[in-house]
């Protein structure tokens, strides 16, 4: 092979490239106060990009409060983000690219169930800690993991008698297609049960359905006292859009555990969306000192963001607490980080205390009750310190620290 | 009784919707042999036409009836110009141009408005039948939908373009030597479909939570129900939404909404099975 300048200004180029991809290991070796690596897993495009974009923007803020005032450990934190583009195989490749390659002090990220349940082996198996928080249906038990989210003893069990004593006792169950919505549905059926009332039918719905005229027409049929809806993304929130376009919406009370965690009431009109009744541990119109001022930041950071909702909070105040871990451990090794966690730490968070439980690694958290009244939430009850006591029942990673899986409800 | 009757509406609303949905595929891809993936994304900018116009202080029934068909219309000829054009012919290539086109829309949208979920209120207000309520707007939907079929049909069967078209569709060199311009007519043909779905997009845009990937969720419907109708637009499409908008509403009431979806499908791919060139291929030959 002769040897021309065109193959000559290849594979110098080649090389050149090369020595700067590798470069950034020499230069990570060289210095003290080298950044400490937080990874982020959240869709920014795709279908769930409306969920992932404010936790991204919350952990952000995150990050820059600790750099501000004067990093962790000594050092500065950086983001590494992915955009995962509501893709569960990009979830897999990044989960690996993040423990294997960027070799990470924690992950932050995961949104739906089913990206966390591709993702949660790989953090396992490469030993990098890893914090969830998204409110979810409840039950994991992992140790190498936090879970700063809501489940269903927080939320759906303050729901149920509040939305029975304002409905009745018969309730019609509708909820999403996937492994969230059928467990938080045999959730709902349970509290339902123990709270004296009847499930007269539970139906699923395709991600994909828009159409909901003949599941009006069943609701009708079955003359339930009270709607309770799991339904997830876009295209359900027609349900509620037909449901008050044929009348209904004055006749039969509707709860949610889902709606609202976007910028739902502001989207739908004052008559299709008054009077619906909604739990999470975080709602923007909380007026409390400290959730006021995180939602100036947040607002300041990023104008843009349409809704700040549980799942933006939790990101938040999970963040947090791996920091505050850190801080008590003296460390980012991941083990002496879980254990300072397991001690039960706490954040003072815009949704207000938060405190790691040891033995499900859930967290204890206020949790509120609000109903939407001219395009906005107003927040009617607090609950405080709602224990994660779903997943404590049958979860304890005190016993048995080795324990891994998820459980599920059974009926 | 009054369970029929509101049974009967939901079927009605079934076949309306798709039927106004399907009639500028039907246009687009029947008549015209261009797979165009991007036919979701059409009804996205007609509900996102709508509720922008909406927000701006035009009238509800103006933006969905008016500015969502001229609005996706004018987008339509913009994309038969810069690319439909040079893929007549080529249904393989058109599949994947218009693929990537769908992805460009629904990037271009998400960057502009965000990808947060929209709307407008639903106009008009329930009805009583016995002790059911229905809305109001879905005898509109079977309203419009029967307007638009009208419109089509006088379009295509009663003036000259129609029949040029026709001819073109037919045989493009054979209408080029007889002194009409293919080109143009293709043209104006494709905005025509897209214009309609715009204002399917419109209309439906009360009924929906309006997102940027709102399109995935029509595309694989739209598609089986033109197929299945065969060649003809009219006969074909409003056979075919019938059948389908029976099967799936039905089913959705009598079994759940998942088995609703599957055997809608099922019955779909038996009805191509047997009948391969559509409902309009064996009964309507020849109509339009």
């Amino acid at each position: 092979m002769s040897f021309t300048r065109r193959y000559f200004l290849r594979s110098t180029a080649a090389a050149a490239s090369a020595t700067a991809l590798v470069s950034p290991v020499f230069i990570r070796n060289a210095f003290a106060a080298e950044p400490i690596l937080v990874g982020s897993l959240h869709d920014q495009s795709g279908t769930m990009a409306a969920s992932g974009s404010p936790m991204v923007d919350s952990l952000k803020l995150g990050v820059e409060e600790v750099n501000a005032a004067g990093g962790l450990l000594g050092r500065p934190l950086k983001l590494v983000h992915y955009d995962t583009q509501s893709n569960i195989q990009l979830y897999s490749q990044y989960a690996q690219q993040l423990s294997v390659r960027d070799k990470v002090a924690v992950i932050v990220g995961g949104i739906t169930s089913a990206s966390r349940e591709a993702i949660r082996p790989t953090f396992d198996r490469f030993r990098t800690l890893y914090v969830y928080n998204t409110l979810y249906e409840g039950g994991v038990c992992d140790r190498n993991m936090f879970i700063t989210g809501t489940t269903p003893a927080q939320t759906v069990a303050k729901l149920v008698p509040y939305a029975m004593s304002k409905g009745g006792k018969k309730v019609y169950i509708i909820a999403a297609d996937y492994n969230y919505g059928q467990i938080t549905a045999k959730w709902m059926q349970k509290y339902v049960k123990e709270n004296g009332g009847e499930t007269l039918s539970v139906d699923f719905f395709p991600l994909d359905v828009t159409n909901f005229g003949p599941t009006i027409s069943k609701i009708q049929a079955a003359r339930p006292d009270l709607i309770l809806s799991a339904l997830v993304g876009g295209n359900h929130v027609a349900f509620y859009r037909q449901w008050a376009a044929a009348g209904m919406k004055d006749r039969i009370q509707i709860a949610s555990t889902t709606f609202g965690l976007f910028n739902e009431p502001a989207t739908l009109s004052a008559a299709e969306s008054d009077g619906i009744i909604g739990t999470f541990g975080y709602f923007e119109e909380l007026t409390t000192p400290a959730s006021t001022a995180y939602v100036d930041k947040l607002k300041k950071l990023s104008p843009g963001i349409p809704y700040i909702s549980e799942l933006a909070a939790a990101t938040y105040e999970g963040f947090n607490l791996w920091v505050e871990g850190v801080k008590k451990a003296n460390t980012i090794e991941r083990l002496p980080v879980i254990e300072a966690l397991e001690t039960g730490i706490a954040f003072d968070g815009p949704s207000g205390k938060v405190v790691v439980d040891h033995k499900t690694h859930h967290v204890s958290r206020n949790t509120y009750l609000a109903v939407v009244k001219d395009r906005k939430w107003i927040v009617t009850e607090t609950f405080p310190d709602a224990q994660p006591l779903d997943t404590a029942a049958v979860c304890d990673l005190v016993k048995n620290p080795n324990d891994n899986k998820q459980y599920e409800i059974s009926l | 009784m009054d369970l029929a009757i509101i049974l009967a509406l939901d079927v009605l609303n079934g076949t309306a919707s798709l039927f106004l949905l399907c009639v500028g595929l039907a246009i687009i891809f029947g008549m015209m042999k261009i797979i165009n993936l991007a036919h979701g994304e059409f009804v996205m900018l007609g509900a996102y036409a709508t509720v922008i116009a909406t927000n701006a202080g035009v009238d509800i029934w103006v933006s969905m009836i008016i500015v969502a068909p001229l609005f996706v219309g004018l987008v339509g000829l913009l994309i038969e110009r810069c690319l439909i054009r040079f893929l007549y012919g080529r249904l393989v290539d058109s599949m994947l141009a218009t693929w990537g086109l769908s992805l460009l829309l629904i990037g271009l949208v998400t960057t502009i408005y965000g990808n947060t979920m929209n709307g407008v209120p639903t106009p008009l207000g329930g009805f009583q039948v016995g002790e059911y309520r229905s809305s109001w707007y879905t005898l509109f939907l079977a309203g419009m939908a029967v307007s638009v079929m009208a419109l089509v049909y006088a379009l295509l069967r009663l003036t000259r373009f129609g029949l040029i078209a026709r001819a073109v569709m037919h045989n493009p060199n054979m209408a080029a030597t007889l002194g009409v311009n293919p080109d143009r007519v293709y043209m104006i043909t494709f905005g025509i479909g897209a214009g309609l779905t715009g204002l399917a997009g419109g209309l439906l845009a009360p009924l929906s939570g309006i997102t940027p990937v709102m399109g995935a969720a029509f595309i694989a419907k739209c598609f089986i129900t033109v197929v299945g109708g065969g060649a003809t637009i009219i006969s074909g499409t409003l056979t075919a939404s019938g059948l389908f908008g029976l099967i799936n509403q039905l089913g959705a009431y009598l079994t759940t909404p998942v088995y609703g979806e599957v055997i809608l499908f099922l019955s779909a791919i038996f009805l191509i099975r047997i009948l391969p060139q559509g409902i309009s291929g064996r009964f309507f030959k020849g109509m339009s």
